[in-house]
């Protein structure tokens, strides 16, 4: 079982085409698989779909694949701070498909689960539930969401070992898991890969069992809104 | 006078009861946290993936790795714990989040909600705020009673797409404190220096 590779050049070269679905995790610019869009980006696989919370900024993140025209469309609950984005979208170049982020996740989830389509009270009486199954439970209006069944998964992990079993930090983790879930075959990009056997296996956040393929790189991780507080 | 932004926050605060977990929008909501009374313990989501939401660090202390659903450099707390967006909102649609405070375009006397898009303007996306509102039992609003028109935000029935279907329970303005009650809006409280007669005149919905 070999699931570590090189770069992400490597790591991606025979998964690409263009028209694939690419659910890719991270929430705004954080926890992003920065080094796996770049490839992307230098692969040039376009007409490409992801389903992402985010757009990026003009410049990082998804953003880099919007100024060379990969992206066909974007399935996302919040597109606010990427201006080319707003020019395509404006444009008609490029299509959107707004989802509630919970049901953004959960689509995701559903989707790693084997679920083709689940419940929610999410945008019951909006315009998102336009052209949606309605059904009643206990008296209550529910809408039907599909689950998202990605190509390839494209996510970002603190530590991996070497059999793929990943451990996200803090807030990083987001929309890792799901995302990662969701695809037919998931590519993780890393800040460390360490020796299988050093994570305490009670510690693991995503087991292997949804990682096909890891890498390890340098990564920029970049803040979006800087915030402090005075110093006491 | 009415209320200013950290009045309005500060009110809002008086919502909050020991023990509860509590997601607060981003704008005037926001501030809720600077207001919390004392002797009482709330927990923060955050929800992009963690409960127990701590200031912002001190400079130098920004961690790319720590931001709130604003996207926002944030810090941890003693009980502070972390999860996956899936996660975080199985709990919001599961009905474990106590209360979300958030902002607001418009209200109606029904309780229904927009404040996601502008039919012909910019359209950013409503993010977390649909799951938000219709997962969690109490939400309440803190906004202006009027937008810089000064045409009401709380109205007879939303004019802008909604983000959520009879969905709030109280609303809290710089004129005072509104909740959607059967057959429409009951006045709770009136902003000091506001009469019933400006707050009458600013709701363009029926008050019972």
């Amino acid at each position: 079982m070999k699931k570590i590779y090189e770069n992400a050049t490597e790591a991606l070269a025979d998964l690409l085409h263009d028209n694939m679905l690419i659910a890719a995790g991270g929430f705004g610019l954080c926890g992003i698989p920065e080094l796996l869009l770049q490839a992307i980006k230098d692969h040039g696989a376009k007409d490409l779909t992801f389903a992402s919370n985010n757009a990026g900024v003009d410049d990082f993140g998804i953003g880099i694949l919007l100024q060379t025209k990969q992206v066909k469309k974007m399935i996302s609950s919040y597109v606010g701070e990427n201006a080319e984005f707003m020019r395509q979208y404006l444009s008609g170049e490029l299509e959107l498909e707004f989802t509630p982020q919970g049901t953004l996740a959960e689509r995701m989830r559903a989707a790693g689960c084997g679920i083709p389509g689940f419940y929610t009270k999410t945008g019951v009486g909006t315009l998102i539930a336009e052209g949606k199954q309605h059904k009643d439970f206990n008296g209550e209006t529910f809408i039907m969401e599909e689950g998202l069944f990605a190509d390839l998964s494209i996510i970002k992990a603190w530590k991996a070992d070497a059999t793929g079993n990943l451990i996200f930090r803090k807030a990083a983790r987001n929309f890792n898991p799901p995302a990662a879930m969701c695809g037919k075959i998931c590519v993780a990009e890393v800040e460390e890969i360490v020796p299988t056997g050093s994570f305490d296996p009670d510690h693991i956040h995503l087991p292997g069992i949804y990682v096909n393929r890891i890498i390890q790189g340098d990564h920029e991780k970049r803040i979006e809104q800087r915030t402090t507080r005075p110093a006491a | 006078m009415a209320w200013d932004r950290n009045q309005m926050a500060a009110r809002a605060a008086q919502e909050l009861k020991d023990g509860m977990y509590v997601n607060l929008g981003i704008g005037i909501p926001t501030l809720v946290s600077n207001y919390i009374p004392d002797g009482i313990t709330v927990t923060l989501q955050s929800e992009n993936g963690m409960l127990g939401m701590g200031p912002f660090p001190i400079e130098g202390e920004e961690d790319a790795d720590l931001i709130n659903a604003g996207k926002q450099t944030i810090t941890e707390l003693p009980q502070t714990a972390y999860f996956d967006s899936a996660t975080s909102f199985g709990m919001i649609r599961g009905g474990k989040i106590a209360m979300a405070i958030l902002g607001a375009m418009e209200v109606a006397e029904n309780g229904d909600l927009a404040n996601w898009m502008i039919p012909g303007k910019l359209v950013k996306g409503m993010g977390g705020a649909m799951d938000l509102v219709a997962g969690v039992g109490h939400v309440v609003v803190v906004m202006d009673h009027t937008n810089k028109h000064g045409d009401s935000k709380v109205l007879a029935a939303c004019t802008l797409p909604l983000t959520g279907k009879s969905v709030v329970n109280r609303i809290i303005t710089n004129l005072g404190v509104l909740d959607v009650v059967e057959g429409g809006l009951k006045i709770i409280e009136i902003a000091d220096g506001v009469t019933e007669a400006d707050l009458r005149a600013a709701t363009k919905a029926t008050i019972v």
